[in-house]
């Protein structure tokens, strides 16, 4: 690992003007994907600003019919929650099935979302409930948030101060983990609810996170299993490496839909 | 360089560090607790697992300058003196490691499932395992260690 300096701040103001500073600094939350990175020397910030001490980051709490999560809250927290898992059980089920315990332990759903991993589960979730990312800035809803690849709206000197996820019972998030990394390599959120249909797909395109539009439309019309099934994601566009090619993780994708339309339906 | 205050295995410890320090570098090689390993470098196999703050990490992919002002267990502080952990006892009693590499993680994560879940059957614990790797055992008798270990606690 290449030098850097470490900075401790104690507030989301402190964090903001380190950042501005110092334009080669990094937030640094759980680590769980920024040291793996910087061991490999793939990233080398001058500057670590380590966010876990700031207290008003941390929090879960209920607000007009949403669940709210405080960005530096790890996934063991978010798994753990009563609260969530009597209101948006969707979203325990999936802090509880990333990577392995010592990982929820440590990273973050702050971190999970600025990352924009391809294969990441959390961003699935913010695409499929509609979420809203607050920053120190303004709000972004999560449509607007994922770019592309390891890429967000997140400007410079912005940090993620929490999510807000509304409260939609019928919601599921089904994933095919990779079984080494436990990374998905295909993962689909689903939600439902009067006005609207949302299916997010992580681990398969080549862009990262998307709205599988086709299948929202075509389930927001006919929510039924053969509307579900005359949809059929292309493999056009969908990663492929030695894990599995693109047909193959495009028919992956299939699956999880019909597994997350099934448990909606139970 | 930073300065590291912290507790480990219940002894106090104030040390400058390198900012790029990992904590199980800081571990093994400045407070020669050789007991926590590191099996590989990206951040999966679990064999450098111990308790900061009561809560099991990977020590590879944590900075020592992170663990500023917290408690540390590693495998060197669970036992009483000469008697064993449970859970170390457990794992001698049903031959829950052969060459024993994994073990100190192992035996970390172990301690903390338990400490996590009042009613472990044989599918919790194969999946709380999940971040630890065993090359020998076929993890069968790693299961049935922390299992008997669960009813001692
Ligand atoms: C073995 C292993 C298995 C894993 N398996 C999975 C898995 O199955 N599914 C999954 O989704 N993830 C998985 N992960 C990743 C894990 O979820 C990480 O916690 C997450 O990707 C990053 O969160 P972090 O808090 O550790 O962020 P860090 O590593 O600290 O930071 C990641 C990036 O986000 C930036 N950042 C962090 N917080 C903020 C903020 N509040 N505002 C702005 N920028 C910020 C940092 O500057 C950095 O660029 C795995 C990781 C490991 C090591
Ligand atoms: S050494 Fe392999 S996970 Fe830490
Ligand atoms: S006993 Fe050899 S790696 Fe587990």
């Amino acid at each position: 690992m290449y030098q850097f300096n470490y900075k401790k701040v104690e507030t989301i103001e402190e964090a903001v003007n380190e950042l501005s500073a110092n334009p080669e600094s990094k937030i640094l939350a759980g680590g769980m994907t920024l040291i793996p990175t910087m061991k490999q020397r793939l990233a080398s910030p001058e500057q670590l600003i380590d966010i876990r001490n700031i207290k008003e980051l941390n929090f879960i709490k209920e607000e007009s019919n949403n669940i709210v999560i405080g960005s530096t809250t790890n996934h063991y927290t978010v798994a753990s929650s009563d609260l969530i898992k009597n209101k948006l059980s969707s979203l325990s089920r999936l802090a509880e099935g990333i990577g392995d315990p010592h990982v929820r332990n440590m990273g973050t759903i702050g971190g999970a979302i600025s990352n924009n991993d391809p294969t990441a589960d959390y961003p699935a979730a913010c695409l499929g409930l509609g979420a809203t990312i607050k920053t120190n800035k303004r709000e972004i809803s999560a449509d607007d948030f994922f770019v592309s690849l390891f890429e967000t709206a997140l400007e410079e000197d912005e940090i993620v101060v929490s999510i807000s996820f509304p409260i939609i019972s019928d919601s599921i998030y089904m994933k095919f983990p990779n079984p080494a990394s436990r990374y998905a390599m295909a993962g689909v959120f689903m939600s439902k609810n009067t006005s609207e249909v949302r299916v997010a797909v992580t681990g398969a395109s080549e862009n990262g996170v998307f709205r599988w539009t086709e299948m929202e439309s075509s389930l927001l019309n006919d929510w039924s299993k053969s509307s579900l099934e005359e949809v059929k994601l292309s493999p056009e566009g969908i990663m492929s490496d030695i894990h599995g090619n693109s047909e193959y993780r495009a028919n992956l994708v299939n699956i999880m839909a019909i597994r997350a339309f099934e448990g909606i339906n139970e | 360089m930073s300065l590291v205050e912290l507790e480990i295995n219940g002894k106090k410890i104030s040390q400058d560090v390198e900012e790029r320090q990992l904590l199980v570098h800081f571990i093994r090689d400045d407070l020669n607790l050789t007991g926590t390993h590191v099996g590989c470098d990206t951040s999966q196999c679990g064999a450098c697992v111990i308790h900061v703050d009561g809560k099991a990490v990977k020590s590879c992919s944590m900075l020592a300058v992170q663990a500023n002002d917290t408690k540390i267990t590693t495998i060197e502080g669970l036992a009483d003196g000469e008697s064993l952990h449970p859970v170390q006892e457990a794992f001698r009693e049903n031959h829950g490691l052969q060459c024993g590499f994994c073990t100190p993680g192992m035996i970390m994560a172990a301690v903390d499932i338990i400490n996590r879940n009042s009613n472990l059957d044989e599918k919790i614990v194969r999946e709380e395992l999940e971040g630890n790797l065993c090359r020998c055992t076929g993890y069968q008798n790693i299961v049935k260690s922390i299992l008997a270990a669960s009813e001692k606690m």
